[in-house]
């Protein structure tokens, strides 16, 4: 029998009502604006555009006012706006070569065509908090100096022109789509790549990190990371060509991992890859890392580390779902609960009966 | 696409979709008060595409995530139907482009249509680019190396 309790509706409509007066604060202080969170909290919009899977900082901006600074719940907002929209095509793949570059570094070499360009980055900061942000102070323009135009190669392009490390097996196959077919494994790296840029930066920083700890084999060097511009094309059939829809920031990582070869081939360097919407290069080396720990079939290399396991890595890293599952625990479980505590009470009459029968005892009493 | 008009179209549509809306809008005012009207044919319509990018950078593709894109498509009283796809949700600008795109096929506004609205649009992009690569140029580092006193 199934019964059905009701009573909070009520109580739901005041809670929501309440939610509205927490997230809005106190009134005299100015509402955050859109543009506000889009020109100031970029980084949070652009996780919640990465992990949302959804391009669009206005959206995104929203969400982190709508869910209160609550990044996964903000990010769970874009999901489910994503899916009221009707999808008109799939673009050109981007070209990260033709990035308009915002930072590009590399650890693997110093003097690189196009330089080490350092961008507004967090890197060599003291890490102290500024007084001024207690304040509205003037903010100096930046300086700017003449560019060399110099083409920044991607770093694997050089190693790749000595045969050091391993090409782009270049394709125009069909990549397969998650958000349209349930994942079965072994999932292709296409697949792979698309879970992890859209994956939960927390768990993947973690995953990466155990594998430099030893779970997992990676000797890496970050070959490059680069944050810029590139161009959205798509093919119009309207026009019969491939029109620019515009452009969108990004975070690539090519990651350096240790040499694999064979009595056929000579040893070379393996890699990682990591690319995701907007500005966020720890996520970006995160997924570099985490990518090539999921090569490890293809390397010969044991899979012995959570790293390396891709059915653990994919069906864990989404905090959509994660979030789902774990925070449903605290919808009514009533009846469940009371399923489990009648089992306890008879298995404990069975296997302990004197003592049962204090215990019912004291509680007469 | 080889044809003198198709990459003409292609470098306004480009231009067009690049260009911040406050700053199309206020050109296409302009224009829009005199021109032959737009009529709708389709849209505009708000939807989504799927963004790929390429394993490694230039191996096999693979999907990153989606973006937001408006589309509209529209007719001059004369016939030209002029498209248009961009980033973002804004109706406005979607509609602005294809209508201006459908212009650009007229004879006589085409040259309107480039000097009001694709030209400033191309120079607002160059602009755009400069600044960013000098910015970022500014942060270039220049590595020396100190003497170390071993002669």
């Amino acid at each position: 029998m199934y019964v059905a309790v009701k009573g909070g509706e009520a109580a739901i409509e005041k809670a929501h009502r309440l939610l509205a007066d927490r997230r809005r604060g106190e009134r005299t202080v100015p509402a955050l604006t859109p543009e506000q969170i889009v020109g100031q909290l970029s980084l949070a919009v652009d996780r919640v555009m990465a992990e949302g899977s959804l391009y669009d900082s206005e959206l995104a901006a929203m969400a982190v006012r709508q869910a209160r600074g609550d990044l996964i719940e903000a990010i769970f907002l874009l999901r489910a706006y994503r899916t009221t929209l009707a999808r008109f095509g799939v673009s050109r793949p981007i070209d990260t070569a033709a990035m308009r570059i915002e930072r590009r570094v590399s650890a693997t070499y110093k003097d690189i065509p196009g330089g080490q360009l350092l961008g507004p980055t967090f890197d060599y900061t003291h890490r102290l908090i500024d007084p001024a942000m207690a304040e509205d102070l003037p903010v100096e323009e930046p300086a700017r100096r003449p560019s060399s135009e110099e083409t920044a190669l991607r770093v694997t392009d050089i190693l790749n022109s000595e045969g050091l490390i391993e090409p782009d097996a270049r394709s125009e196959s069909e990549p397969g789509d998650l958000t349209r077919d349930p994942v079965s494994f072994p999932a292709g790296r296409d697949l792979r790549l698309q879970a992890l840029a859209r994956g939960d930066e927390g768990f993947l920083l973690s995953l990466s990190y155990s594998t430099q700890r030893g779970y997992g084999r990676t000797h890496p060097f970050v070959g490059e990371v680069r944050i810029g511009l590139v161009d959205v094309e798509i093919d119009s059939p309207e026009l019969g060509f491939a029109v620019k829809l515009g452009s969108i920031r990004v975070t690539e990582c090519q990651m350096v991992s240790q040499f694999t070869g064979s009595a056929e081939e000579a040893p070379r360097f393996t890699r990682g890859y990591g690319l995701v919407f907007g500005q966020s290069e720890r996520k970006a080396m995160a997924m570099s890392l985490v990518d090539r720990a999921l090569r490890a079939d293809e390397f010969d290399e044991q899979r012995l580390a959570p790293a390396q396991d891709e059915e653990f890595v994919l069906a864990h890293c989404d905090n959509v779902e994660a979030t789902g599952f774990v925070e449903h625990l605290k919808l009514p479980h009533y009846v469940d609960f009371q399923a489990e505590l009648d089992l306890l009470r008879q298995l404990r009459r069975e296997s302990h009966p004197l003592q049962h029968e204090e215990e019912t005892q004291e509680a007469a009493e | 696409m080889t044809s003198p008009a198709d990459i003409a179209r292609k470098r306004a549509l480009d231009a067009l979709a690049s260009m911040p809306a406050q700053a199309l809008k206020e050109r296409y005012e302009t224009i829009c008060e005199r021109a032959p009207p737009a009529l709708a044919v389709r849209g505009p319509e708000i939807g989504a595409i799927m963004v790929r990018g390429r394993i490694g950078g230039g191996g096999a593709p693979f999907n990153i995530g989606e973006a937001s894109v408006t589309r509209a498509t529209v007719k001059l009283p004369t016939g030209e139907v002029g498209h248009s796809i961009v980033l973002g949700r804004d109706t406005e600008k979607a509609r602005a482009v294809a209508h201006l795109d459908a212009l650009r096929q007229v004879p006589e506004w085409e040259p309107i249509v480039e000097r009001d609205c694709v030209a400033p649009a191309v120079e607002m992009a160059e602009a755009e680019r400069l600044k960013l690569a000098e910015e970022t140029a500014a942060t270039r580092v220049d590595f020396f190396t100190l003497a170390r006193g071993e002669d």
